[in-house]
């Protein structure tokens, strides 16, 4: 520790502050530990008073679900591998294999190819291998660990949690897309227009912005049900009762992510120069020609941060969701919502864990790819207050 | 930029707005004071059962449905009043409760219940964001450069995490001899059920959400942090200020916009208090004023909606984020005002 010694620390503050700071990182990240722990359980293991019992599981050993020392090495070893690959393959194939212009796309589509090779890797191909390896190499095959994935299985498999996983995924898309093209507009608009009415528009997209989800819902979800009869004099036959309807509920979300959007775009917009606007105002842009080749090319960062808040709100949503959408649409949240309130069995709610933790997998993800754009986000606004 | 051109960007953003976010409170307005149910109808009805020498016949009156020609219920929407709010406020049990002082009879009823424990919510977990947060940045911001990183990285975990999924996650280690309540046991020596009653339950609550929010107080202050004038620092340390000085007189007051925003939005937040009601279950002892709206929008058993209860309750929730609103308002006025110091706003 260099610098003036009147700053430098004594020993017992700087002891106190590490301390603290242990405390709190053990604190963040030990129900996420944890969970993840039980999920790979036996259930009597999962909900064993002795915690040691819900880390080694005895009862899950005992069962014969174990994991050998190869098993361990050969799983971190390919965990390894696609991280590495993940970092440093994945970026430059993506840039290569899409067209100009559709990155974000291309890395859509390639973490997903991504995400599903490594599943079939590493839940489909190991086994087998390791199944007919663990008998022939003596003492390095006998389970030391009790672990199973059977939970994630029924989840997956046999309670058809991919179905939740696809309409989460078409909601969470939806809102998105639609919210940033929307966003970046108005987000535009509001920056650099600096007229009377853009303030009051802002100040009402505040207030909205305060508004309870559940005020809304209860104002959209009559109308919803009764759209069919309400629409067919404009419409005819071909008049949709919204209630049930992903795009419906995209365009809840949208909504209610609004004045969150407009005004973190307009932040972020304002950070742009205006020269650069009026340069190619001068060489002959309309104003949409300007903000769609000149402004929106430097915007990328404030977009992606952007993108990444209307994400966590349309995935982690469960009230819009869970009021607007019927069983079969369901997304993942609310889909939950089935194991922990029937909790009949103690199987019931490892299942539950099971499905928790595969909610929480891609938000990890999520952290550990944006976490610069997610720390940018949350102080846009605040920090020039 | 003309009026055209700016009406043509910000067009759909306020279409949508209008249509998913104003009528829907036009409509909450207008269902608050009408109900919407089947239109019934009385008749005579003779049912007559076989007998001995004649059969044996009954006239009652019935009560039943008026059916379409579909054979569906007719629904009839009559204008009420204030009749869905006297059914959320129940005026007359409340009168009666405060006539008597009676704080527990009070507390029976729904929406009084769902208001006690929202307000005290907020109000609680309030200083807890603040305070946790500030010492979490206060502390990031002494350790080594090269261990930020990662400590923000788990950091922002509890803040990502889905609110319900969160909550649950909690849940699952107080439940039944999960290993913190395992833990409590053994160390108070004594047997203990977490969600056997309100107050324990309501406590797990309050440390889910100041787990959850402190990590975007800590984000905030830190980047504030960051920014402290190392000036006024050195001279506070030449004029002999004690580190607990330096906090308190000079960086503090340069945290206090951001410390501001923090509270602001927190308010707005912890005032819709919903998502750890169903993580935790607590409905049967705690419920919160965004859960009674929820809850009257689910169809109950027999598959109705109450509706016209669900929109007056979400009428008188509005009334109190109005209330915290005004300083919101009013403080975005002054910085916004075309001409004014300009910046903040939007977060989480």
């Amino acid at each position: 520790m260099s610098g003036p010694r009147a700053l430098r620390q004594p020993m017992g503050l700087r002891a106190v502050s590490a301390g603290f700071l242990g405390v709190w990182c053990l604190l963040a990240s030990f129900p996420f530990v944890w969970i993840a722990a039980m999920s790979f359980k036996a259930p009597v293991d999962s909900f064993a008073p002795n915690p040691l019992h819900v880390l080694f599981g005895p009862a899950t050993l005992a069962a014969g679900k174990g994991l050998s020392l190869l098993d361990l090495a050969a799983g971190a070893a390919v965990l390894w591998i696609a991280v590495r690959l993940a970092v440093r393959w994945l970026p430059g194939v993506v840039a290569r294999g899409t067209p100009p212009g559709w990155i974000a796309v291309g890395w859509f589509v390639g973490s997903l190819l991504f995400g599903l090779a490594f599943v079939a890797v590493f839940f489909g191909l190991l086994p087998l291998v390791l199944g007919g390896l663990d008998p022939v190499v003596g003492p390095l095959g006998v389970p030391v660990l009790g672990l199973t994935a059977e939970h994630y299985e029924s989840v997956w498999v046999g309670n058809e949690f991919y179905r939740n996983f696809v309409n989460s995924l078409i909601v969470t898309a939806g809102v998105v897309a639609v919210s940033l093209t929307v966003g970046t507009l108005a987000g535009y608009g509001l920056a650099r227009s600096g007229s009377r009415l853009a303030f009051w528009l802002l100040i009402v997209a505040l207030v909205f912005r305060a508004l309870p989800h559940s005020v809304l819902v209860a104002g959209d979800l009559p109308p919803f049900i009764h759209s069919a009869e309400v629409l067919r004099p404009l419409l005819g036959e071909a008049a949709p009762t919204l209630y049930g309807k992903p795009w419906a509920v995209i365009a809840v979300l949208v909504s209610i992510n609004q004045p969150f959007t407009i005004w973190m775009l307009r932040s972020f917009f304002q950070n742009i120069p205006l020269d650069l606007d009026e340069a190619a105002r001068v060489d002959g842009c309309t104003h949409f020609q300007a903000f769609r080749w000149v402004i929106m090319p430097v915007m990328w960062p404030g977009v992606i941060t952007t993108g990444l808040f209307s994400f966590l709100l349309a995935y982690n949503d469960y009230l819009v969701t869970s009021l607007l959408l019927d069983a079969q649409n369901q997304t993942m949240v609310p889909a939950i919502a089935g194991y922990f309130n029937r909790e009949t069995t103690t199987t019931d709610q490892v299942e539950a864990v099971a499905a928790a933790v595969s909610i929480t997998a891609p938000l990890f993800l999520l952290v550990m790819v944006f976490q610069r754009q997610i720390v940018s986000g949350l102080t846009a606004g605040a920090v020039k207050g | 930029m003309k009026f055209r051109t700016f009406a043509a960007f910000v067009g759909p953003s306020l279409f949508l707005m209008f249509v998913f976010i104003a009528a829907p409170l036009v409509s909450v307005f207008w269902q608050s004071f009408h109900v919407t149910k089947a239109r019934f109808e009385t008749v005579e009805v003779e049912t007559c059962t076989p007998g001995f020498l004649k059969p044996t016949c009954v006239t009652e009156m019935v009560t039943r449905p008026v059916l379409d020609e579909h054979g569906q219920p007719r629904l009839e929407t009559r204008f009420t009043g204030f009749g869905s709010y006297r059914n959320v406020l129940e005026p007359d049990r409340t009168l009666a409760a405060l006539r008597d002082l009676d704080w527990r009879a009070l507390l029976t009823i729904d929406f009084w219940k769902a208001l006690r424990f929202t307000l005290t919510f907020t109000l609680i977990t309030l200083p807890l964001v603040i305070g946790g947060g500030l010492v979490i940045a206060v502390v990031v911001n002494n350790v080594a450069r090269s261990l930020r990183g990662p400590v923000i990285f788990v950091s922002l975990l509890p803040f990502i995490i889905t609110p319900v999924i969160g909550a649950l996650s909690i849940r699952w280690l107080f439940i039944g001899d999960g290993i913190m309540t395992a833990f409590l046991e053994w160390w108070l020596e004594r047997d203990i059920a977490m969600f056997a009653q309100g107050g324990t339950i309501e406590l797990l609550m309050l440390f889910y959400r100041v787990w959850h929010v402190a990590p975007f107080a800590f984000v905030v202050f830190y980047a504030g942090l960051q920014t402290v004038n190392q000036d006024t620092l050195e001279s506070a340390i030449i004029d002999g200020a004690s580190r607990w000085e330096r906090l308190r007189y000079v960086v503090i007051p340069h945290l206090m916009p951001l410390i501001v925003f923090v509270a602001l939005i927190h308010l707005m937040d912890a005032y819709r208090v919903f998502e750890e009601v169903v993580g935790f279950s607590s409905q049967a002892h705690v419920i919160s004023l965004q859960w009674l709206t929820y809850d009257l929008l689910t169809p109950d058993d027999s598959g109705n909606r109450a509706i016209s209860r669900a929109s007056a309750s979400a009428m008188l929730t509005m009334v109190g984020i109005v209330i915290l609103l005004v300083p919101l308002l009013l403080r975005t006025w002054r910085d916004q005002r075309p001409g004014g110091p300009g910046g903040a706003g939007g977060g989480r």
